[in-house]
């Protein structure tokens, strides 16, 4: 689950990690009446989209009067952004975040992951601030410091040191730094975060450091114990079609191809996507209705991949384990009787009680393909399109 | 011959009470698995399934002498779970579980250093030697004792590799479910190394999927190490980045965990690699000639 701008920095100065001061809003004049309260004479607009890269695409505003900030507020919201990371739609702005402009001296870059490698929290540090992270990775690695946290030893000083010393920081700054990063490390566990990035982390004019951006990732597996972020979450930055899934406990994902398909496993699921591709077709989602596919389960599978309208193909594929291919075979009946499937259907089963599950699928007087197996299953709905 | 477990392991099932674990746990019984002990604190001095439950994993142990846990427990105990097993003295701990939180499977790993115990999961189907025992969720017929060992992340494409290898006659020595978690226990080089060293076992199957770098790490494993033929499918070719693809830890990030560039790393090591799923067992036999 991804968390607004505005909740991470609030997140933020629950822990003590200074941010500069901001305020959220949803309407022009709320927007002005922010830069009222806040003062000074430069503020900065940023759409609020679960979204990087939206400086370039227009979704950040510098202002110097209050009128500029209402104009920026005003062509924001209610309009949608898109970025690099969004895809052609874009993201609604229903909110945008009204922040005191800061005087920047150093850009820097930090983050905090669960590294797979070492499988423990890593923290990232880079001078290379405010530029696209990936890039810096790739090109100049050896400007990107990584260390492990062990977890019962916790973030040590000296480890924040290494990473202050390596980000070229004066003495007091370090003393900031080291502090902050331990705040930074304690939120992250508290709060079950699964990425923290902060980018650019600025040293101002002044001398000292402020998370000038703030990008949090909370894991999902983890919602269950952080009601209060759950609470937070902000369905209107999501896939209509991937958050109806998840209210059926289905896993979905969409596609840009015509040709959906539906199976029992996540690993058969990504496996069926790429056998489509491989025989010439372009899979439209992915989806996993589980290992406890019940007719109901099927029925809601059905209705969700229907409701996108470039599917021109479906692709049911099944191997019944503990599952029963004669109840998975009542379940697609009972789906398409009722929703009225129109395009045509393929529908590969396998494992217990397959006969039995073919035959009623082929008495049922519905118009469904048999495959034979995994390659005859995609060759049938591809040549179906 | 078959890897870490054959008929006389003896089994204990933390969350054997429960709906997931009375279910299965009776399929594994079934299957003629010994299952010695259920662990569910507070229903201590209770039978189900014919099976004696215990409070505690310590005294389950103490009692059956079990050396391997199936792990049943809902997710936000599971840890727990895992931990008690091996302070219980289980030597082969399997959590069938999905969705641990990740932060909880890193400390985890931190302390199951401590101790010399295998863990294998969390979020998988389990292990099975076939003809002998059946630790899982996985369907137990379509398995006949052979000479392929298979491992996998994937759960329905271990199932798919199984029941080709039953199709074509070669079976199956043990097969093992790793589980689909970015942070979990057995990796593939460990049991690729348990694979090498069994006699019985002629060739590997290998199911990886996208997310991290473990099939790359294999591959190198495999170059250095490895003789018998491996046969190896990578999932998620269509995958678009940044997208989680239902399993947590089936997800490309910073343009890591590619399948394409899990199929370069394979191929360059000198693994059979397979395209579909449909050929992983006809491209072992060929192998195996």
């Amino acid at each position: 689950m991804n968390l607004h701008e505005y909740q991470a920095k609030q997140l933020f100065a629950r822990y003590g990690v200074p941010v500069p001061q901001g305020e959220v809003a949803s309407t022009p004049a709320q927007a002005a009446a922010a830069a009222d309260r806040l003062g000074g004479g430069l503020w900065v607009v940023k759409a609020q989209v679960h979204a990087g890269g939206r400086g370039k695409a227009g979704g950040i505003k510098l202002a110097r009067t209050r009128d500029e900030v209402r104009d920026a507020a005003a062509a924001m919201l209610g309009s949608r952004l898109t970025t690099k990371q969004t895809g052609a739609e874009g993201l609604p702005i229903n909110q945008v975040f009204v922040e005191a402009g800061s005087q920047i001296d150093r850009e820097l870059y930090l983050s905090l992951l669960v590294d797979r490698g070492s499988e423990r929290i890593a923290i990232m540090a880079s001078q290379d601030g405010g530029m696209d992270i990936e890039e810096v990775a790739e090109k100049t690695p050896e400007r990107i410091l990584t260390v492990s946290i062990n977890p019962a030893a916790g973030l040590q000083p000296y480890q924040a040191r290494q990473l202050g010393y390596a980000l070229g920081l004066e003495a007091g700054q370090l003393k900031q730094f080291i502090a902050l990063a331990q705040k930074l490390y304690r939120l992250f566990d508290e709060c079950d975060a699964s990425l923290l990035e902060i980018n650019p982390l600025i040293v101002n004019t002044d001398g000292n450091l402020l998370a000038l951006d703030a990008k949090i990732n909370i894991e999902d597996n983890a919602l269950f114990r952080q009601p209060d972020l759950q609470a937070q979450r902000d369905p209107s930055q999501e896939d209509a079609m991937e958050r109806s899934a998840a209210e059926h406990d289905l896993n979905y994902v969409s596609l840009d191809g015509n040709i959906a398909c539906m199976v029992n496993g996540a690993g058969l699921a990504m496996a069926t996507m790429d056998l489509i591709k491989l025989h010439g077709g372009e899979p439209a989602n992915f989806l996993d209705v589980g290992g406890g596919a019940t007719p109901e389960r099927v029925a809601a599978a059905f209705k969700l991949i229907l409701s996108n309208p470039a599917v021109k193909a479906i692709l049911v594929n099944i191997f019944g384990g503990i599952v029963r291919c004669d109840d998975i075979a009542q379940g697609i009946i009972q789906a398409i009787r009722e929703i009225g499937v129109s395009a045509p259907v393929v529908v590969r089963l396998e494992g217990t009680n397959v006969e039995q599950g073919k035959a009623l699928l082929a008495e049922s007087g519905l118009d469904i393909m048999a495959a034979d197996d995994l390659t005859d299953g995609a060759q049938k709905v591809v040549a179906a399109v | 011959m078959s890897v870490l477990v054959n008929k006389d392991s003896k089994i204990i099932c933390q969350g054997l009470t429960g709906r997931q674990g009375s279910f299965h746990a009776e399929q594994c019984l079934e299957y003629g698995t010994q299952i010695v002990a259920g662990v569910t604190p507070g229903r201590g001095g209770e039978q189900h399934l014919g099976v004696s439950v215990y409070d505690t994993v310590r005294e389950a142990v103490a009692e059956t002498g079990a050396a391997v846990s199936m792990i049943f427990v809902p997710a936000p105990f599971a840890a727990d779970a895992i931990l008690a097993a091996a302070d219980g003295g289980i030597e082969l701990i399997v959590c069938i579980t999905e969705g641990i939180p990740v932060l909880d499977m890193v400390r985890v790993k931190a302390v199951l250093k401590d101790y010399d115990c295998r863990l294998i999961g969390p979020n998988c189907p389990g292990i099975m030697t076939p003809g002998e025992c059946k630790i899982g969720i996985m369907p137990g017929f379509i398995h006949q004792p052979g000479t392929v060992g298979i491992i996998s992340r994937s759960g329905t494409l271990t199932y798919e590799a199984v029941y080709q290898t039953t199709t074509n006659g070669l079976g199956q020595t043990t097969c093992i479910g790793i589980g689909g978690d970015p942070v979990r226990g057995m990796n593939f080089i460990d049991c690729l190394e348990l694979f090498e060293k069994d006699p019985q076992t002629e060739g590997i199957i290998m199911v990886g999927e996208i997310g991290g770098t473990d099939e790359e790490a294999a591959a190198r494993y495999i170059q250095a190490h490895v003789t018998k033929p491996v046969v190896a499918y990578i999932a998620g070719v269509t995958a678009p980045p940044g997208k989680r693809m239902g399993h947590a830890g089936a997800i490309i990030s910073g343009g890591e965990g590619t399948a394409e560039a899990k199929y370069a790393a394979l191929e360059a090591a000198g693994v059979t690699t397979v395209r579909s799923p449909a050929e992983l067992g006809s491209a072992m036999q060929e192998l195996l000639g």
